[in-house]
């Protein structure tokens, strides 16, 4: 299979790397416009802020071919909130291609929203092999809100979108690559998909 | 419901853990990568690797190891100790950490924060404090590894870095460092309810009780050990039942 990790200098490429080298499966690094387009699958991570991580997108031109891909593609954390149609981060316009907004989490609680918390009401073959309750480890402060698309929730301390699909497109807040036993879990499900 | 953290720490010498770790079941409880592959066995919810080495040369040593553990952990891993630059972060996080731990350089140059946290992103800039109380100074914050007295009072110093963009903070007191008498409760339960980040106790733990303390009367959001765990004198799985009877979340 020819998986491409799309690394547009937006953080945890490596990470990602490497949890798919534990499941001994190779990924290509690249933010090459055909080689992307090529890949049989796109896993697409990042962490940090949004209107930064646009800014490199749009450098690379990568806002005008994401949109047009067809394969299995898994956007991570910030991954999953750049596919999404507008964030509260920075006034920031996202790549629009699930029509769903990024909120900053308002709460007394702490934010960001960091460490492990549970996965609920899993509704997708994402999570095939994954119990309710599971947990999966976070770290962020804005979020998408539940909706039609939303494949997983976890509560923090209401509930929001820990996943979405939109058509080829899956999308996870929470870091699979990150997530022990479980996280590895996701990220086999969705190389079978 | 978000579970609080139990964060074992290792003190990195050389590319090697240091303090005589006493372990059975791993071959070599020297080695980072096996040490930290058994606590995330044992349930350790993140790690803690602090970097004790003086050289350039040795800092070297230290990223390679970063790229070592993150290729064979899958659990969050945060990195520390001389970290003073904006480049010596990249290079950390490009290796697999997940976040840096920054403590005198933010004193030194509280900027820092901000430049890390603009480039980076909050959620990967850990501010630790080292803080000792007296009766003459109140709670105070120490730079140099705890050997040189600042203007800072504690809880100004918290709100100051959250300011300035930081995500988490790591707070030590050094009156109850090695002391397993208890974490410090007053002062990490007033950095808890001043600040909106979550906040890690560390410093005092020895028994379970302590850390029940530490998220029930403190309202701390994880809790860091060393020689307790790596000393086998108290096991992350007994901990976590433990908390968990206690009515605390925890991932079990």
């Amino acid at each position: 299979m020819n998986l491409v990790i799309v690394d547009y200098k937006a953080g945890n490429v490596q990470s990602v790397l490497f949890a798919l080298e534990r499941l001994g499966v190779q990924a290509t690094l690249s933010c090459d416009f055909e080689t992307i387009k090529a890949a049989d699958k796109v896993i697409f991570p990042g962490v940090g802020e949004a209107s930064s991580a646009m800014a490199q997108l749009r450098s690379r031109n990568l806002d005008k071919l994401l949109p047009t891909l067809e394969q299995p593609f898994f956007g991570v954390c910030l991954g999953m909130q750049l596919l999404c149609e507008h964030s509260e981060e920075g006034d920031t316009e996202m790549l629009g291609i699930i029509p769903l907004p990024v909120k900053r989490f308002e709460t007394d609680l702490k934010v960001p929203h960091m460490g492990w918390n549970q996965l609920e009401k899993l509704t997708s073959p994402l999570f095939e092999g994954i119990a309710e309750g599971e947990y999966a480890y976070y770290v962020h402060s804005y979020y998408v809100p539940l909706s039609a698309y939303t494949i997983a929730q976890t509560s923090y301390p209401e509930p929001f979108s820990a996943a979405l699909q939109y058509k080829n497109f899956y999308a996870a807040q929470f870091h699979p690559e990150k997530s022990s036993a479980a996280g590895s879990q996701i990220l086999k499900n969705f190389l079978t998909l | 419901m978000l579970t609080k953290r139990i964060i074992p720490c290792l003190d990195i010498k050389n590319g090697r853990t240091v303090k005589g770790v006493r372990f059975e079941n791993i071959r070599d409880a020297g080695d980072p990568v096996e040490l930290a592959k058994w606590y995330a066995g044992q349930g350790a919810d993140e790690l803690v690797f602090l970097d004790i080495t003086a050289t350039n040369e040795e800092r070297k040593t230290f990223a390679e190891l970063v790229r070592d553990i993150a290729r064979h952990i899958d659990i969050p891993f945060t990195v520390g100790g001389g970290i003073s630059a904006v480049a010596d972060v990249e290079v950390l996080l490009q290796a697999g950490a997940d976040k840096v731990s920054i403590n005198s350089a933010a004193i030194r140059n509280p900027q820092l924060v901000e430049d890390l946290a603009k480039r980076f992103g909050s959620q990967c800039v850990t501010v630790a404090i080292d803080t000792k109380y007296t009766d003459a100074t109140g709670w105070k914050v120490y730079a140099r590894a705890g050997t040189v007295e600042t203007e800072h009072a504690t809880v100004d110093w918290a709100r100051q870095v959250i300011d300035l963009g930081a995500g988490e903070i790591l707070l030590t007191s050094m009156n109850n460092d090695g002391t397993k008498a208890g974490f410090a409760l007053d002062i990490t339960k007033a950095v808890s309810e001043a600040v909106s980040v979550p906040v890690v106790a560390s410093g005092g733990a020895g028994t379970m009780q302590h850390f029940a303390d530490a998220f029930q009367v403190a309202h701390a959001d994880a809790a860091l050990a060393a020689s307790l765990f790596h000393f086998r004198e108290l096991s992350i799985p007994d901990l976590k039942q433990f908390l968990k009877a206690e009515g605390i979340a925890v991932r079990v």
